[in-house]
């Protein structure tokens, strides 16, 4: 037997939280912001020397400094939002749909393709039309691949997703060899420029505006699906519990199918945005890796579409500042990136404490 | 009594979860040379307490002696160095590793591994206490009780003198549990002291010296064992009286409703679960079924409900007009399409009957979900359904908006249950209605199996506690190694013969 050994005792232990109030919960995100804010100060100007207060500045002026930056965030934020809205469903349902990219990029190169192959030969409306199918058809084959695959013979989707991805890649710098303008430049370039033939129309002479419209609309869709609508409610019960789902009657393949043709759909209407509403041209990255800061947005705010436009607004302002605070200050580009890593990392943080508490150990203080 | 030495003493250890406690205050002492039973109601506390003396939690008040002194336990290897060790409910085993292999594993012992020594202390251990086991046998190839087995040895080999049990004979038959009884009882002549959690009371009268009783986290009085009875022990633990006799009315007009014939099926990897079985269930009335757990008991009700791919037979569905139809080969949404409306309670509640992060409207939408307008589920029923529920069933919950994983497992139960009934069902397959439930929400369920069997439904009844399955059923179908071994009137058969029939694969005489 061992000796007394008070030394032993805990200071303080951890215990889950019950039933927080939403205020609380709040405050806790708050803080956790406000954290992260004051030690990005410190290491802003432990690394930098430069006043914190202004480099805030900065990445604010860098977002809402002018009104072309305001509406650069929100186009910005619609093609997040729409990318990371096509995920939620998918992710919901535990199928970890990693091919976002891929997807979005293939309803890009089918909406272009629309647009360079008969473009100048049918009417506006029809064109528009056309694009809308080819991209949305282009996403969905990219997500029903993976999980035709997965429902039929249990393939990992995450890996199957992920390398979708570079297939998707080189599909498009194969087209965009094949269209390239002018010959020999290995670019598309501005597509119809001079008939315009497949630019969305612009609403009130703004070119971002029927985007943000678009996505605005899907955002409530999304959310009305997943939590409203029959087929929202089977893949929560397949990501939760596959067991429960067959007990019930659920065909979980069908399910699977059905939900990543949706995901792949919504993927195809980003690129389509991209392509047919702002940039009008097609290259390998024009989708900029959201398909992957979707899955951050969409766990970020647990699937839930409401929260995440917070989530994106988040992400895409981090990202536009830091860019601006690296031009303005003639910092490296990593700086702006490990101020939003630290942001990340405590906004993650707080999970900890919103799920946990810490507690003194009343034992260790009357043991003493 | 005065001269007994405590070897272990809790005082006022208080552990909160939250704003829970789930233990307050208590102060308990255990005897050298005692077998005491821990018994109270499902959320009382039991295990937690267990767990505070086996390191897996620490207190947030009180003190533990042992052997008179103060002592911090905060880690498993603490309680080991005093010579504490728990039996847990779920094996901690290697499968892949003999015996005395898992034995040794994690020791930290001077000197070069000599597996041939620890073999040979192992034999000395089995011996001494009376236990059967090859140390050379390999986990897999064990049955439930050998592994057992090989946990108490486990510890014992570490050197424990107080043995803590969680539940050891939910697993065992009857022949099985009588042998665990005896070296038991062979410790206690050792000197040892064991605390064993269990909810048979028959058991609790039958082996143990003491008994301390926990209500709400709280510690209410110990008894000695030969002056109590189980009726007073249940009264203690519930904290009111309770009757504890199960009714069985006598079946009225007993129809065929499932006709199950030379049903085959084979898991996944080809193992045949179950082989040739034949059985009718009655309407009005309750056929249990027996059987050591993993003899085909899941894999016959999942068959019955469409969730097995079935090799060979058929399971006929006769209707009150006689009409028949084949369920295999149906899913559970085509059996239900046909207007079969069956219920069923399966074994892993949260794992199949419902889902653990969703609240009790939610859940109760699973059967319903389809009968919404259009795309839209109805949400409205659920929720109502759920109200009746909770308040029919008197589930303890904050709210209906409350996710079922964070209830109790009665409370799970009942909410199961209650919506499997709620479509008037007239087939009910329940698989282990009661395990894990304390004997309060217990005889909740045996009231509304009864209920439902009194309106005419045919219930399938798959239990582990022969007292209830006797008392409770109208027949009894024995399954032994996927075969039925034998088909009996509960109200003619004992304990032995059913015991024999769980043992003997196909013997033993077919009733029907």
């Amino acid at each position: 037997m061992h000796s007394k050994t008070h030394d032993k005792t805990p200071v303080f232990h951890i215990s889950r939280r019950t039933g927080l109030p939403w205020q609380k919960a709040l405050g806790i995100r708050f803080a956790g912001i406000v954290l992260a804010l004051v030690v990005c100060g410190f290491i802003t100007m432990a690394a930098t020397g430069l006043n914190p207060i202004s480099v805030y500045g900065t990445m604010i002026e860098g977002n809402f400094g002018t009104s072309r930056r305001i509406w650069m965030l929100l186009q910005n934020m619609s093609i997040l939002l729409c990318i990371s809205l096509a995920l939620a469903p998918a992710f919901r349902m535990s199928f970890w749909n990693l091919g976002g990219d891929g997807q979005a990029l293939m309803g890009a190169l089918g909406a272009a393709s629309c647009m360079i192959l008969v473009g100048d030969r049918v009417p506006g409306g029809v064109l528009i039309l056309l694009m809308v199918l080819a991209s949305i058809a282009c996403g969905m084959l990219w997500a029903l691949i993976p999980a035709f695959f997965k429902a039929n013979f249990g393939t990992n989707e995450t890996l199957f997703t992920l390398m979708m991805n570079y297939v998707a890649t080189q599909l498009v710098a194969y087209f965009i060899i094949r269209w390239e303008v002018p010959k020999g430049s290995g670019k598309i370039g501005i597509i119809n420029q001079s008939s315009k033939a497949g630019w969305f129309p612009m609403i009130g002479g703004n070119k971002y505006l029927l985007n943000v419209l678009i996505v605005a609309v899907v955002t409530i869709l999304v959310y009305v699906y997943m939590r409203y609508s029959k087929q929202g409610y089977e893949l929560s019960v397949v990501g939760e519990s596959e067991p429960t789902a067959r007990y019930v009657g659920i065909k979980i393949n069908h399910v699977v199918i059905r939900t990543m043709l949706l995901s792949g759909a919504l993927c195809g209407v980003a690129g389509l945005l991209l392509v047919g509403g702002t940039d009008h041209t097609l290259t390998t990255t024009i989708i900029g890796g959201r398909g992957f800061t979707g899955v951050m947005v969409a766990w970020l705010a647990r699937f839930n579409p409401i929260v995440m436009v917070a989530t994106t607004f988040l992400l895409v302002f981090l990202q536009g500042g830091s860019s601006e605070i690296t031009t303005i200050f003639g910092l490296n580009q990593s700086f702006g990136d490990i101020i939003t890593g630290i942001i990340l990392f405590f906004i993650l943080g707080c999970d900890f404490f919103l799920n946990y508490k810490i507690t003194r150990s009343k034992t260790g203080k009357e043991a003493a | 009594m005065e001269k007994k030495e405590p070897v272990l003493q809790l005082k006022h250890v208080t552990k909160r979860f939250g704003e829970v406690a789930a233990n307050e205050d208590i102060s308990l002492d255990v005897y050298k040379g005692e077998i005491l039973a821990l018994l109270g109601e499902n959320g009382s506390g039991k295990t937690t307490l267990m767990n505070l003396i086996s390191g897996i939690y620490f207190p947030d008040e009180g003190e533990i002696y042992a052997n008179g002194k103060q002592v911090v336990i905060a880690s498993p290897r603490d309680a080991f160095s005093l010579d504490i060790g728990m039996i847990h409910q779920h094996f901690k085993l290697v499968d892949v590793l003999t015996a005395t292999e898992n034995i040794v594993l994690g020791l930290e012992e001077e000197g070069k591994l000599d597996l041939k020594k620890s073999a040979a202390r192992i034999e000395e251990i089995c011996e001494k206490y009376g236990f059967s086991m090859d140390p050379s046998k390999k986990i897999y190839d064990m049955s439930v009780s050998e592994k057992q087995t090989v946990e108490i040895v486990k510890v014992l080999y570490r050197g424990a003198s107080l043995l803590i049990l969680d539940e050891p004979t939910a697993v065992l038959t009857p022949q099985e549990t009588q042998t665990l009884f005896g070296v038991l009882r062979n410790m206690k002549q050792d000197g040892k002291s064991v605390i064993i959690i269990t909810h048979k009371l028959a058991e609790v009268l039958e082996i143990s010296d003491r008994v301390a009783i926990l209500r709400h986290g709280r510690y209410i009085t110990s008894m000695d064992t030969d002056k109590v009875n189980a009726q007073e022990l249940t009264d203690a633990m519930v904290g009111h009286a309770v009757s504890l006799n199960i009714e069985r009315p006598i079946p009225k007009k007993p129809r065929d409703r499932i006709v199950v014939e030379g049903l085959t099926v084979k898991s996944e990897d080809g193992v045949v679960k179950l082989q040739n079985v034949g059985f009718h269930a009655r309407s009005g009335e309750i056929l249990g079924i027996a059987g050591v757990a993993g003899n085909g008991q899941k894999e016959l009700l999942e068959a019955i409900a469409g969730l097995q791919p079935i090799e060979s037979g058929s399971i006929r569905y006769l209707d009150e007009d006689g009409k028949e139809e084949e369920l295999v080969g149906k899913d559970p949404q085509a059996i239900m399409e046909l207007g079969v409306s069956l219920a069923f309670v399966p074994e892993d509640r949260l794992g199949m009957g419902l889902v653990g992060n969703m609240d009790l409207a939610d859940n109760m939408m699973l059967r319903s979900f389809r009968n919404g307008k259009g795309i839209f589920t109805d949400r409205k029923a659920p929720r109502e359904l759920a109200e009746q529920v909770v308040e029919k069933l008197e589930v303890n919950t904050p709210g209906i908006a409350t996710m079922v994983r964070k209830l109790s497992g009665g409370n799970v139960q009942k909410v199961l249950v209650g919506r499997e009934i709620a479509n008037a069902p007239t087939v009910l397959l329940t698989a282990y209605a009661v395990r894990g439930l304390d004997i309060h929400s217990s005889y909740t369920i045996y009231d509304l199996i009864n209920q439902q069997k009194k309106s005419g439904v045919a219930v399938v009844y798959v239990g582990e506690d022969l007292d209830v399955l006797l008392e409770l059923c109208d027949r009894i179908l024995v399954l032994c190694d996927g075969q039925v071994s034998g088909i009996v009137d509960a109200r003619k058969t004992d304990k032995q013969e059913i015991g024999f029939l769980m043992t003997s694969v196909g013997g033993g005489t077919d009733a029907q």
